[in-house]
């Protein structure tokens, strides 16, 4: 018998082109490329300036997401809400996909969106793909088991001109999330307790593999969740090995095999499992019975409490530092403090379960006075289907805006930003200082808790509204 | 890339832990095609005021920081977003070198590609120059050593292929078309397409 191996493993020993030494990395193939306006200028700069093409304009993805405002585009001037240099990006990159011949998924088709929503939505996202784009969020397609990272714009330029990569294999830790989880916590809440637990770095050089009796239970889109904040606590990849909830939600998309192909891939995909006594590097448990709604009270993800828990006291001077830039008091709780901005959106929580969790909170309530908050479907398809499902209307009658698809609040480069000093609850995946606007103060939760928290004006436990 | 083989530089020190790319370089500098011009923008929210006033007590503003070259970090240096900004930014800000506990992933990848040499030191080490700004080290990129003020020398780790690069200035890119012939095959005969 051969030794048992990991879900990683297997994913990467098939998209091995040339063996890693201890002199060179392996060169590793890329099934899929996704790229976007802000990281590929440059990339793009480098292949005309050698005279390269994008060999392989297939297995390459393109939109607009980053520096595209939220508010309806027709014109360049539409584009000039987000400012000057980022409408230029977005021309940029229209022009950079005419000139090397890939179709871009931009204004006009329907299908533009945050590169993390459409490779999933379109069903380009498949089990044992090895998947990259130039955003660390990348993750977020592991939860398909694909391989799945981030990579920046150097290497963007290698995949474009040679479909691969430079890579040294990273290390594995199984993330097991045993048991069920309570009534009103959710993905976002499993996965802010992870990175709580484990620490901002305590999976670097790693692939996390998350796996339990929690996870099998989680829809895709709770998946999604889950792998996407995997960089948070510092592992690149994070991945989920398919099951039937996987394929139920990839039949029948427009990119995903169909008839007889479909077969043959399901049968492909079934053996994308960790062996039975596969050994990981590392490993943590989690009970999911004892999670709660979880929300960040300081500057990383890492800073996170449960909703009625106080904010921890001691901590070495970076510790205090957060602190004083959150103006947080260590033994109060979250819920103590009042709220000004509240974002549901961002590639960790802005697809259509999302937008519903929020809502079903909104539902016949009101936004607190003087809150604002923005409700940013993560692609065009996302935003038709929760229009065709009156979510909008939901939304709106709250009092809350609902606005085009884009990255919106959780990057801050598109003209959505919190004000210095206000306080933002944010389905998004960081809380870095500055994240959201200069001197903004961030809050990652749950689009239930956000939703509560526009509700109540304050930060407030979503399981009363279960 | 030009070859990179020794730096010496006094130390400039930014002990907190966990400083991502964010820090480095916010979101809205990011509104570029060009991977020039960054430096200035570099740490900008640390650095000045929201007036645009430099911060007098932000240490990159003392005058003892000028010239140099070498970043010593607290802990997870450069975690978050992958943006290549970030090193573009530090160095075109004039920093060569950064020096930490643990360097994020992403980052450090991106650093090195670039010539911005991305170093893990031990704790000891580590603990040691957080205590002494300002010191004067010789990192020896080909030999891996970081010599000390009292001449000792400290070993650090440092991927092979990822120091050759920098020892000869190689572009990685030229490295990976040179296999071609395999990636062809790869594509020719592997047991499913994308
Ligand atoms: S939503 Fe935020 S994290 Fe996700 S791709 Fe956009 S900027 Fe990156």
């Amino acid at each position: 018998m051969s030794t048992p191996t990991t879900l990683f493993e297997k994913v990467w020993a098939e998209h091995v082109v040339v063996p890693e030494t201890a002199d060179t990395p392996a060169v590793l193939y890329v099934d899929l490329h996704i790229i976007h306006e802000v990281t590929t200028p440059q990339a793009f700069s480098v292949l005309r300036a050698s005279g390269l093409p994008v060999r392989r304009p297939d297995l390459t993805l393109p939109t607009l997401d980053h520096s595209t405002p939220t508010t309806p585009v027709s014109t360049f001037k539409d584009l000039l809400v987000a400012g000057e240099g980022a409408a230029n990006q977005v021309r940029q990159m229209e022009r950079n996909c005419e000139e090397f011949g890939l179709e871009l998924l931009g204004y006009g088709s329907g299908k533009r969106g945050i590169v993390h929503v459409i490779g999933p939505e379109l069903g380009a996202t498949q089990p044992g793909k090895t998947i990259v784009c130039g955003d660390s969020h990348s993750s977020t397609h592991g939860a398909f088991g694909a391989l799945a990272f981030g990579i920046g714009t150097t290497e963007v330029g290698h995949v474009l001109a040679t479909q691969c990569l430079l890579q040294r294999k990273p290390k594995t830790l199984a993330v097991d999330v045993d048991g069920t989880l309570p009534q009103g916590v959710t993905a976002k809440d499993v996965i802010l307790a992870v990175i709580g637990r484990i620490g901002v770095d305590g999976g670097t050089g790693h692939v996390i593999e998350y796996r339990g009796e929690a996870i099998r239970a989680l829809g895709m889109e709770a998946r999604m969740t889950i792998c996407n904040m995997s960089i948070e606590g510092g592992a690149r990849a994070g991945m989920i090995a398919p099951d039937d909830t996987t394929f139920d939600y990839l039949q029948g998309r427009e990119r995903a095999p169909a008839g007889d192909a479909w077969e043959a891939a399901v049968t492909r995909w079934r053996m994308l499992r960790t062996d039975d006594g596969a050994a990981f590097d590392k490993s943590v448990t989690i009970d999911a019975t004892r999670l709660m709604p979880m929300v960040t009270f300081g500057t990383n993800p890492g800073m996170v409490v449960g909703i009625d828990e106080p904010v921890p006291s001691g901590g070495d001077a970076s510790f205090r530092k957060a602190l004083d830039y959150m103006q947080v008091e260590p033994g109060q709780p979250m819920t103590a403090y009042g709220v000004d901005v509240v974002f549901v959106g961002s590639c960790t929580n802005g697809r259509l379960s999302d937008i519903e969790e929020a809502a079903r909170v909104l539902e016949g309530r009101k936004v607190a006075d003087g809150v604002r908050m923005l409700v940013v479907p993560g692609s065009e398809r996302v935003k038709a289907e929760a229009e065709a499902r009156g979510l909008d209307r939901i939304i709106l009658a709250a009092g809350a805006e609902w606005r085009e698809a884009g990255c919106s609040m959780c990057i801050g480069m598109n003209g959505d930003i919190a004000q210095p000093g206000q306080l933002s609850v944010s389905t998004s995946n960081r809380n870095f200082e500055g994240r959201q606007g200069i001197g903004a103060r961030t809050v990652l939760a749950s689009p239930a808790t956000a939703a509560a928290s526009a509700v109540e004006g304050r930060v407030a436990d979503p399981r009363k509204y279960a | 890339m030009k070859p990179v083989r020794t730096i010496t530089s006094k130390t400039v020190v930014l002990p907190t832990r966990d400083i991502d790319t964010d820090q480095i370089i916010a979101a809205r500098f990011l509104t570029t095609t060009s991977r020039e011009g960054l430096g200035k923008n570099a740490f900008h929210d640390l650095r000045y005021d929201k007036d645009g006033t430099p911060r007098a007590d932000f240490v990159l503003n003392r005058p003892e920081a000028d010239g140099c070259s070498i970043l010593v970090a607290g802990n997870n240096f450069g975690c978050g977003s992958s943006r290549e900004h970030a090193p573009w930014a530090l160095l075109d800000y004039g920093f060569e070198a950064v020096i930490s506990t643990e360097i994020a992933d992403i980052f450090r990848n991106n650093a090195l590609k670039n010539g911005l040499v991305a170093i893990v030191v031990d704790a000891a080490t580590h603990a040691w120059l957080l205590d002494n700004p300002g010191v004067a080290l010789t990192i020896d990129v080909e030999g891996t050593t970081i010599k000390l003020p009292d001449g000792r020398k400290v070993p650090f780790a440092l991927d092979r292929f990822a120091r050759y690069c920098l020892v000869e200035g190689l572009d990685q890119l030229g490295f990976l078309q040179k296999h071609v012939d395999d990636i062809v095959r790869y594509e020719e005969t592997r047991p499913w397409t994308p």
